[in-house]
């Protein structure tokens, strides 16, 4: 007997049975790994940006081949050899580095930009008054170059969150492979995809929210 | 106060100042006055350390500001021997350079805090005298975008005063603003020269005010002192043909000449 499953004979029992695994995948392993990594990513790229434009000469250099290296190496690539290479570590903790170092080596990018587009004479003013290097970074530079950089953060953050399920290849099942392995075993996949496309907008809404009010927050005249 | 002593400065191997001495004592207000191009900007740039003479030493009140004479040899100072001597000097630029993330307040209080170590109350109470001064008290809480030009730059003087310089440099202050504005700035200015005893370089276009706050007026061109002379005869009586025909050109009349007022 062949019965061919469509769009319209949507079970909802089948819906009641998938969406909690789904919805403990989604914050135990797609939220945390999006979270955290966009936070590392978010810092270690102010870090590498610094580095490039303050450290001597070697160390910038160096910082930088291997921002590139990580940059154009496929992350799944990243994933798998360090999960062979720190045995030690489990899967969530490998895939929040690799994600957070990743997509750090873009964020710097985006700050290099941010301080670049600072005019030249907020640099002479803070010259003029006799700031500091730590006070012309902290309280000039960054937060003008910050403003420039939320987008873009935003933006990263959504492409992790749909990279997450990369996570497979070190054996980590984030929301989207537990909606398919759930199909693999009930040979129902319409009820857990359309499940997790409606979970992936849900938490795609506040995120935006929260971005937007951040751009606010940095803006020059509040 | 300050000495230029053979100082020499090229961008690659454009030669901009050739040998140029001269010295400013304290208290002294000079204008410096000459066409474009002519090297006035660069040597209020070197005095600000925001750019560094590529032969020569200048001195502030005797004491080398970035390179010194050691065994015969031009060395740079130590960058903390130059940000002490930094600090005693003070700039107002043509674009003003407040800083936009910055509230006006916070703008004025900046250095105070954090580069002389007066507390926040300290620093506050001068900010609001300064701001009182220059007549935006009502403006502390607002950020520099929502003034306009003119007040902008009245809070960029204020945030340079509240370092309490004993040197200001003063690039073209008027030369971003509409005209009807260009008053109030040098109201204020005039009123900084005549309460203080600070020791002022000025660069501007503005011959009446030159005029009025200056004692000396040094004419430059092509990177060399073209004349010398205090305002009443440099503007009524200047000596050399190039003085007369730069004079002529910006003041517009057939004489070349302002009349006190
Ligand atoms: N960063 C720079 N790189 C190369 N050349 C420069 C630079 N800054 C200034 N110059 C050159 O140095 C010379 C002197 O410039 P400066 O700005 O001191 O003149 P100025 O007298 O202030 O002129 P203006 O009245 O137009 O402001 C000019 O020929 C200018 O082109
Ligand atoms: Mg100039």
């Amino acid at each position: 007997m062949i019965s061919i499953t469509t769009a319209l004979d949507w079970n909802w029992d089948t819906t009641w049975d998938v969406l909690p695994t789904l919805l403990s995948t989604f914050l135990k392993v797609t939220l945390l790994v999006t979270v955290l990594s966009t936070l590392i990513a978010a810092l270690l790229g102010l870090v590498i940006a610094m580095t490039l434009r303050l450290a001597p000469k070697p160390i910038a250099v160096t910082v930088k081949w291997i921002a590139n290296f990580i940059r154009m190496t496929p992350i799944v690539v990243q994933l798998l050899f360090a999960y062979y290479a720190f045995l030690s570590l489990d899967g969530i903790t490998i895939g929040i580095l690799i994600f957070g170092i990743h997509y750090s080596t873009y964020m710097s990018e985006v700050y290099r930009a941010g301080i670049d587009a600072v005019p030249q004479g907020q640099w002479e003013a803070t010259t003029a008054l006799s700031m500091s290097t730590r006070r012309t970074w902290t309280a000039v530079i960054i937060p003008q170059a910050l403003r420039a950089t939320i987008p873009a953060l935003g933006n990263y953050a959504v492409s992790m969150f749909k990279d997450t399920p990369f996570l497979l290849v070190i054996g980590v099942v984030e929301m989207v492979n537990a909606g398919l392995i759930f199909g693999g075993n009930t040979y129902r996949y319409i009820e857990p995809l359309t499940l997790v496309g409606i979970i992936f907008l849900l938490a795609s809404y506040p995120t935006s929210l929260l971005i937007g009010r951040l751009e606010k927050r940095l803006a020059f005249n509040t | 106060m300050i000495e230029f002593r053979d100082i020499e400065k090229s961008y690659g191997d454009h030669l901009v100042l050739h040998e140029l001495n001269f010295s400013v004592a304290k208290g002294d207000r000079v204008t410096l006055i000459g066409p474009s191009g002519s090297g006035k900007t660069t040597i209020l740039r070197l005095v600000m350390t925001l750019e560094e003479a590529t032969d020569g030493y200048i001195f502030i009140d005797g004491q080398p500001l970035t390179h010194e004479e050691r065994g015969g040899k031009r060395v740079a100072r130590s960058k903390k021997d130059q940000k002490d001597i930094r600090k005693r000097i003070g700039m107002v630029f043509q674009q003003f350079n407040l800083f936009p993330n910055m509230s006006v307040l916070e703008n004025i209080i900046e250095a105070p805090v954090h580069v002389l170590g007066q507390s926040k109350a300290e620093a506050t109470t001068r900010a609001m005298e300064l701001l009182e001064k220059v007549g935006l008290a009502d403006k502390a809480e607002q950020h520099p975008t929502s003034l306009s030009g003119g007040q902008q730059q009245r809070v960029a003087i204020a945030r340079a005063l509240a370092l309490d310089p004993e040197i200001l440099l003063l690039d073209e202050v008027t030369s971003a603003l509409d005209p009807e504005i260009v008053g109030e700035v040098l109201g204020i200015l005039r009123n900084i020269a005549e309460t203080t005893d600070i020791t002022m370089l000025i660069v501007t276009h503005e011959m009446q005010f030159a005029r009025d706050v200056s004692n000396r007026v040094l004419m430059f061109d092509g990177g060399k002192i073209v004349e010398e002379a205090p305002p009443s005869v440099m503007f009524s009586d200047p000596k050399h043909q190039r003085t007369k025909d730069f004079l002529h050109a910006v003041l517009g009349d057939a004489e070349g000449t302002i009349g006190t007022h």
